[in-house]
């Protein structure tokens, strides 16, 4: 019965295929960016928490209050190695390192350029760092204790993307005017910003840029067992005793990899659902494009339901073919916005490809999929309910006299 | 004689339109047997399609009664009706009527499937009601594509799909040239003949009339004549 309907149903959606094109225009739209906003915030969502599952559950990070997750700011306050020395003595710290992040004049083959020079620890400090980068060296080797003015460069700086010229292992490089020898090259990081950053030990770093003992950002692991949000407290107290400042007052951040993920994740489901609730208002505007034309449809039909009721179908036969018909305009217009939306998202991931960001890869999970059908085919059906209600009420006599 | 399958007594239709009121049927009695022909004539406004609509179910008498099978049909819900209509009448309109979308085939198969019979059996009925009023090979047809004759037979087709006993045809010939409308015209004579049906069927044509077993005229809602 209901498969005859839905047979009647897609035998008139296609029958009439101009209009129901014209009428899915807005559901597919929003369909579309509703897909490929989730398959993509889903494809740099898995990303990011993989690579903070790599980097272990083992590890805090210490940065002056007014920084967020790496972004270097303006921040009032400051820390320096005098804080690494109080964050070291914390029982149950393993390792701990810290680096120094300053813009540079790049000046190579007589070309100027300005990027982000990263102090790095030479010495056994720089171990627990070089864990948590995950960096890997693609040629030449890493910086080892008794480099000085020796630089490791970003990959971009090594394909000519930075300078004309590519940036060899052995290759001078002027960094703030003093001269450096490469030593290596880092592979891909994904992150265009951070593909063009330049890598010098610490002490140089010091020199260079007359930074005697600031820290942008400290890196810790804890030993094997230790409770992390324990060893966060601890160093916390450490801190406020050593900084002078009281609880609640801190003038800097202590922070896992864990928690890190979390705020990170709240402020990127946050985006996401704003960014959503845009698209919806498409959707909306798709519902109301196809009650709109199932009126229509009801209008024009007028002598084909008073037909149908003449030969046998009740209120609720109308009724249900109606609703049937405007759910499948609306999911006509879900498939179509499911596969506009792929290829959207699919054109998203390549453009940053192309742009260096190659942690993004679009995701496309089945229930992503099914759900929008589904939905899709809701908003048909709700869509439809005003417009099967007039239409299952038409008396037989009065639709079987319409013109 | 046996009990009259179809009953009218004194029976009003009053359309109003604004504060306008139209009798179409003015105190029309009526009854009808099992198995009679019986052709309405009159002019145009005389109330026979407001009286083919009473009997068939489409609509309720203003006043006085309309027994089907001794059953009053305003007593009737809405679904009663339908489902009356759907098993034991079947329509054939002056303008056709079928469902533009839907091939020949499918417009036949259409009372079946309200009425919830299995496919099987559907096709079955279909194929052969298609292939007795000469259309097997245009059942994949759609409406467009036949001729008006062809339109009707599909549709005299599609009201014997669930073997109704009542044929009723308001003007089955009124949009159809003479000689097309003679061929659809012996159809329901032969269904008349060769099936038993009952026929009620508004028409103009003398020779259909000549034919029936019953003539009533109508004027101003009234029958004022019967002939035979
Ligand atoms: N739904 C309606 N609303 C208002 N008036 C109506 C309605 N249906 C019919 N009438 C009026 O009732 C009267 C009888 O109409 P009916 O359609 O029964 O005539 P008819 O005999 O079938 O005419 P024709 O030969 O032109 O088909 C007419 O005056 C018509 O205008
Ligand atoms: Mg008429």
């Amino acid at each position: 019965m209901i498969k005859d309907y839905v047979k009647f149903a897609l035998k008139t959606l296609k029958v009439r295929k101009t209009r129901t094109f014209l009428t899915m225009l807005a559901v597919f739209i929003g369909i579309a960016a509703i897909v490929s906003l989730i398959s993509l915030g889903q494809g740099l969502e898995n990303a990011i928490s993989e690579q903070f599952e790599a980097l272990g559950t083992n590890k805090i990070m210490v940065s002056p209050a007014g920084t967020f997750f790496g972004a270097v700011g303006d921040s009032v306050s400051e820390i320096t190695e005098e804080d690494l020395d109080v964050i070291q003595k914390v029982s149950k710290v393993k390792q701990a390192g810290g680096m120094l992040y300053k813009m540079a004049r790049l000046e190579f083959d007589e070309e100027v350029q300005y990027t982000w020079a990263i102090g790095l620890p030479t010495d056994e400090s720089g171990d627990v760092i070089n864990e948590i980068a995950t960096f890997n060296y693609v040629t030449g080797r890493e910086l080892k204790e008794s480099d000085k003015y020796k630089v490791v460069v970003g990959i971009r700086l090594a394909e000519a993307d930075i300078f004309d010229k590519e940036v060899k292992v052995r290759d001078k490089l002027k960094i703030e005017g003093y001269e450096f020898k490469v030593v290596g090259g880092m592979g891909r990081i994904g992150n265009p910003e951070d593909d063009r950053q330049v890598y010098i030990p610490l002490e140089t770093a010091r020199e260079v840029f007359n930074e005697p003992d600031k820290l942008d950002i400290i890196m810790i692991e804890t030993t094997k067992g230790a409770s992390v949000p324990a060893v966060v407290e601890d160093i916390k107290k450490e801190l406020r005793d050593f900084r002078e400042v009281e609880e609640g007052e801190e003038d800097f951040n202590v922070q896992t990899f864990e928690e890190m993920m979390e705020t990170f994740a709240v402020v990127f489901t946050l985006v996401q659902a704003i960014l959503i609730g845009i698209a919806s208002i498409s959707l909306l505007v798709g519902g109301v494009s196809i009650m709109n034309t199932m009126y229509t449809s009801v209008l024009q039909r007028t002598r084909e339901i008073g037909v149908m009721k003449a030969i046998g179908a009740k209120n609720k036969d109308i009724w249900i073919l109606f609703i049937i018909e405007s759910g499948f305009l609306g999911m006509a217009g879900g498939i179509i916005g499911v596969l506009i939306g792929m290829g959207l998202a699919k054109l998203v991931e390549l453009a940053a490809f192309q742009q260096g960001i190659t942690i993004l890869k679009a995701q496309f999970p089945w229930y992503l999929i099914v759900g929008t059908l589904v939905f899709s085919f809701v908003i048909g059906c709700l869509s439809g309910l005003a417009p099967a209600y007039r239409a299952s009420k038409l008396k037989p006599v009065d639709a079987l006299r319409y013109e | 004689m046996n009990k009259p399958i179809i009953e009218l007594k004194d029976v009003w239709k009053i359309y109003q339109i604004g504060h306008v009121k139209i009798p179409a049927l003015r105190g029309l009695s009526l009854s009808i047997h099992s198995g009679e022909f019986i052709a309405i004539m009159g002019k145009s406004g005389s109330g026979k399609s407001t009286l083919m609509n009473m009997v068939g179910c489409l609509d309720i008498p203003t006043k006085g009664r309309v027994n089907l099978y001794g059953d009053d049909i305003a007593s009737f819900t809405e679904s009663d009706l339908a489902q009356t209509r759907g098993k034991k009448i079947g329509f054939i309109f002056q303008k056709f009527n079928l469902i533009p979308t839907l091939t020949a085939f499918e417009n036949v198969m259409l009372p079946m499937i309200f009425q919830g019979i299995p496919f099987e059996e559907r096709k079955k009925k279909a194929q052969s009601l298609l292939s007795m009023v000469g259309l097997s090979e245009r059942s994949a047809h759609r409406p467009g594509e036949l001729s008006g004759g062809e339109q009707q037979r599909v549709a005299i087709a599609r009201s014997l799909a669930i073997d109704p006993e009542i044929i009723l045809a308001d003007e089955p010939t009124g949009n159809l040239d003479s000689k097309t409308g003679k061929m659809v015209m012996d159809l329901i004579i032969k269904l008349h003949k060769e099936q038993k049906k009952t026929i009620i069927i508004v028409t103009h044509d003398e020779d259909v009339a000549k034919y029936a077993q019953k003539i009533k005229v109508l004027r101003d809602g009234l029958v004022i004549g019967q002939k035979k």
